[in-house]
């Protein structure tokens, strides 16, 4: 039996189209209308609300807690300051990517780490001979994202202004509907988005002092499938989709180091001693094999393809989420792992594991699609995986 | 005098006169464009009349915007964005209702509420005109052949277009043939029982023309809606964010980056000509700017008979141009509201706000509405397609509030009696009126109104009679037509002067292609 997260009673009774998945053990609106269109248009054009309560959360604190942290991640810690969140993913000793979230500085010597999978026991065996207290409070904290252009004004409006002025990446504290909560400029829609933290007893009221503030704004509530969407145009990876967490690949090959992950940009190397940093040194001096980046399919291919058997391009209306071939001239170059027609962009994108020798931006490849039961290949462009990165994301 | 030269220069800052000085300044070419107005966009424009609310002034929804212009322009990079516009809500005298929602189960369902027999031909009657629509739509991108010339290009053009038709089966050839002859309520006879549905779907056949859903050729109109498409997928209408002038905007936009000049409060007088050719233009204020080449983006009376003396053009032509069939048949309302109409057909606020809303409850009451305008009058009882724009992008009106796009036919050029501030006010009374009947507290929620007729829109938007296709979009005038025999290719009879807009092929509505086409020419005929 999958559990129901603190907003359930809302999210429930909004959930037209009866369509959940799962998220770590708990139910999650895949689409609250029988179509996901307007749960997407919101995050780009007025503002989605989502429940991402099933998040694993830990709270680390102790006079050791920036020590073990530093050890754990990839991102230098020491640098992390007060109310400040960090986006970082972590290795195994190999340097290969267990996981990826966000560490926030509480207090001087308290965090708070989320990540997609139970990560409490490689947290204590880390921990070993530190003075620091682990505590998974996954249970403790109901999150809600709110992520849109309007997000700031409805935010405004539910908080008085307390997180008018808050920066990109980082935290405050304040009240919506009466209830203590903490606002943290974070999401996963590559847009100007929040997230909001509170005791699982507040849940309701938070929600609804939201839907309230957010109903003259156009507030929509927004499920997996537009956050899906929303996540690949903003080039944002997704364990078990995009990569396999290192200590749960059964062979070799499946794992990918964060250079491999587009994510070179937090290995900090000269942080110090931290778990991977050998194994990711020695692959900064040869230079990675794989890269992930962006691609963009051509249109006029598609035309072209689906012209041959009489029919206009036939687009995904969903994002899709399987491995497709990415070719180079005849050879096998890559695999494309997500993919979306981005409504914004008004192009068909997808994000791509491709070999070095071929992962150069504007690199004209081929990617594999299938046109009436035939595998066909579709020209396709190298491209930055930030397909979509607007300045209201950071202003 | 301008000391400086350009290689063309752009008659109007419409949708299609900037999407043509974007190819032109694509392709390397100094291009200048001279806009009457303070605002870009033409009919494409979004208009803040009263503070905090915008009006997209004009037109008001965006399909048939060419797709590879919006790739060719990267528009989206331009701040393009088409949002959904996902059902369509017609209520009924008898507060009952009928709607076409965006899940087609659901659009089902109401169907056989009022008749299973049109649920089922309703699926059957989407594929044909899906069928159609892909058969018909490459030749909204294609420069219209001759057919009477006889020279390569044209021969070429036509046995292209003869093998597209040969490759469509039986029964899609025969209903083209019935489209291009039927009137849009007898077409649709043949498939449905519904009167709403029936009236609100044969309203796409009379939108901007001065005709009737009784009158032969509406069909056709019919179609040319169906080829709109988002995302390829056909027949969807949506929003442009930020209001339909975004879309002149993105344009604009793209244009300037490419390094065209654009100037707005700067009309044009008339096209110079010396030695038979065109070489520039005379602003109203007297300046004089030469170029290469020109192109009118305004419509065929204004291009041809206001900016270029008819001296210069060959009788018959003028002739030609003096007949193409101009006359206003629509206005436009639009009102800053203080809260959402209640429709007694649907009481509450629900997802019907979010798309479109269309008084046409029958056949005869759009037939009846066009009588009145036959004979002079406006209609009393008007149809109208409206939509809430604040509802799609919370930006047009300030929270809480909300911004209502009511189209409205018929609304004839020549009243009779002529046009005036009363007669403008009390048409857009008969609007209110028409919509208090459906939804009681729509008056007492109105802050700001404003009305256009066909008389606002040709002295303020510059569209001769108000005619907001730029000539109607019957068949007598479209394809290798429009706007004149042998002159559907964009070019003139007046060397260096060339033509787009919606008065050229493929007709009206925000397109783009027209401009496209004609900037694709005058490179041709410049290289």
């Amino acid at each position: 039996m999958l559990r129901t997260t603190p907003f359930h009673p809302r999210t429930e009774a909004l959930c037209e189209a009866k369509n959940w998945r799962r998220w770590s053990g708990y139910l999650a609106a895949s689409s609250y209308e029988l179509h996901h269109d307007r749960e997407y248009w919101a995050i780009r054009n007025s503002a989605g609300l989502l429940d991402v309560s099933p998040l694993h959360k830990y709270r680390i604190d102790g006079p050791d807690a920036e020590r073990l942290l530093n050890r754990v991640v990839t991102r230098d810690v020491t640098k992390c300051a007060l109310h400040q969140v960090l986006y970082t993913p972590w290795c195994d000793g190999d340097g290969k990517v267990m996981d990826d979230g966000t560490l926030t500085r509480l207090k001087p010597d308290s965090f708070r780490l989320t990540s997609a999978l139970p990560n409490l026991r490689w947290l204590q065996n880390n921990a070993r001979g530190m003075t620091v207290r682990i505590e998974d409070i996954s249970e403790d904290l109901a999150a809600l994202a709110l992520q849109g252009p309007s997000a700031r004004r409805i935010l405004s409006a539910a908080a008085n202004g307390v997180a008018d002025d808050l920066r990109f990446f980082r935290l405050t504290k304040g009240s919506i509907g009466g209830v203590p909560v903490e606002i943290t400029r974070t999401g996963y829609t590559g847009d100007l988005g929040y997230e909001i933290w509170t005791d699982p007893d507040n849940a309701l009221v938070l929600w609804d002092a939201l839907m309230d503030a957010g109903r003259p704004h156009r507030i929509v509530p927004a499920g997996m499938l537009a956050l899906d969407v929303a996540r690949v145009e903003a080039g944002l990876i997704l364990i078990d989709v995009d990569y396999v967490p290192a200590h749960q690949a059964v062979i070799e090959g499946r794992k990918s180091s964060p250079f491999e992950l587009g994510l070179g940009w937090t290995v900090k190397l000269d942080k110090g001693p931290f778990v991977g940093r050998e194994a990711l040194v020695a692959e900064k001096e040869r230079g990675p094999e794989w890269e992930f980046k962006g691609l963009e399919i051509s249109w006029e291919s598609l035309e072209e393809l689906y012209g041959a058997v009489g029919l206009p391009p036939q687009l995904p209306s969903e994002g899709w989420r399987t491995s497709v071939p990415v070719y180079g001239g005849s050879r096998q170059v890559g695999y494309a792992t997500s993919g979306c027609w981005s409504p914004v962009l008004k192009k068909y994108i997808a994000l791509a594991h491709l070999q070095a020798t071929h992962s150069k931006t504007g690199t004209p490849l081929r990617m594999e699609v299938t046109v009436e039961h035939k595998r066909r290949r579709a020209k396709a462009r190298v491209v930055d995986a930030q397909f979509f990165n607007p300045e209201r994301k950071r202003s | 005098m301008s000391a400086s030269r350009y290689d063309a220069i752009i008659i109007g800052g419409g949708h299609n006169g900037l999407v043509a000085a974007a190819y032109l300044a694509r392709a390397g070419k100094r291009v200048i464009v001279f806009e009457k107005r303070h605002v870009l966009g033409g009919a494409a424009v979004t208009e803040e009349i009263f503070p905090g609310f915008k009006y997209s002034v004009c037109s008001y929804v965006v399909s048939l915007l060419r797709p590879e212009i919006i790739r060719d322009l990267d528009l989206p990079r331009h701040g393009l964005q088409i949002l959904p516009l996902e059902s369509t809500f017609t209520p009924l005298p008898n507060d009952d209702y009928l709607v076409r929602w965006a899940d087609h189960d659901h659009t089902r369902r109401e169907l056989y509420r009022h008749s299973p027999r049109d649920a089922d031909a309703y699926d059957d009657f989407g594929k044909l005109m899906y069928q159609l629509a892909v058969a018909v739509k490459p030749i909204l991108a294609m420069i219209p052949p001759d057919p009477t010339s006889m020279s390569p290009k044209d021969l070429m053009g036509f046995l292209r277009l003869g093998k597209h038709f040969r490759d469509l089966g039986h029964e899609q050839f025969h209903a083209l043939h019935k489209l291009m002859t039927m009137s849009s309520a007898d077409y649709l006879d043949e498939w449905f029982e519904t009167e709403a549905l029936k009236a609100t779907m044969s309203a796409s056949g009379i939108i901007g023309t001065f005709l009737g859903p009784r009158s032969p050729g509406t069909a056709y109109v019919l179609l040319h809606h169906y080829m709109g498409e988002i995302d390829g997928a056909m027949r969807a209408w949506g929003f442009a964010k930020g209001g339909t002038g975004a879309v002149s905007e993105s344009i604009a936009s793209a244009a300037r980056e490419h390094g065209a000049e654009i100037r707005t409060e700067a009309g044009v007088s008339q096209v110079i000509v010396r030695n038979g050719r065109a070489v520039g233009v005379a602003l109203d204020g007297g300046d004089e700017f030469h170029a290469r080449v020109v192109v009118s983006a305004l419509d065929p009376k204004l291009t041809f008979l206001k900016l270029v003396g008819e001296q210069h053009l060959p009788d018959d032509f003028i002739q030609a141009i003096r007949r193409f069939r101009i006359r206003g048949s629509s206005g436009k309302v639009n009102l800053s509201l203080s809260e959402l109409p209640d429709f007694t057909a649907m009481p509450g606020v629900g997802p019907l706000h979010q798309g479109a809303m269309s008084i046409s409850p029958s056949i005869d009451y759009l037939e009846r509405a066009y009588d009145e305008a036959k004979y002079g009058d406006f209609s009393s009882r008007p149809y109208m397609d409206i939509i809430i724009p604040s509802m799609i992008d919370p930006g047009m009106a300030p929270p809480g509030k909300h911004v209502m796009s009511i189209f409205v036919q018929y609304a004839p050029s020549d009243l009779s009696g002529g046009w005036d501030e009363t007669k403008r006010e009390a048409f857009g009374d008969a609007v209110v009126d028409t919509l208090a009947q459906y939804a009681p507290n729509l008056p007492g929620a109105i802050l700001h109104r404003q009305v256009l007729t066909p008389w606002d829109i040709d002295r303020v938007m510059g569209l001769t009679d108000g005619n907001i296709f730029h000539g109607e979009l019957t068949l007598q005038q479209l394809f290798c037509l429009r706007p004149a025999v042998g002159w559907a290719d964009f070019t003139t009879p007046l060397a260096n002067y060339y033509q787009c807009g919606s008065g050229t092929h493929p007709g009206g509505g925000i397109t783009g292609a027209s401009g496209r086409m004609a900037a694709l020419r005058v490179l041709k005929d410049q290289s």
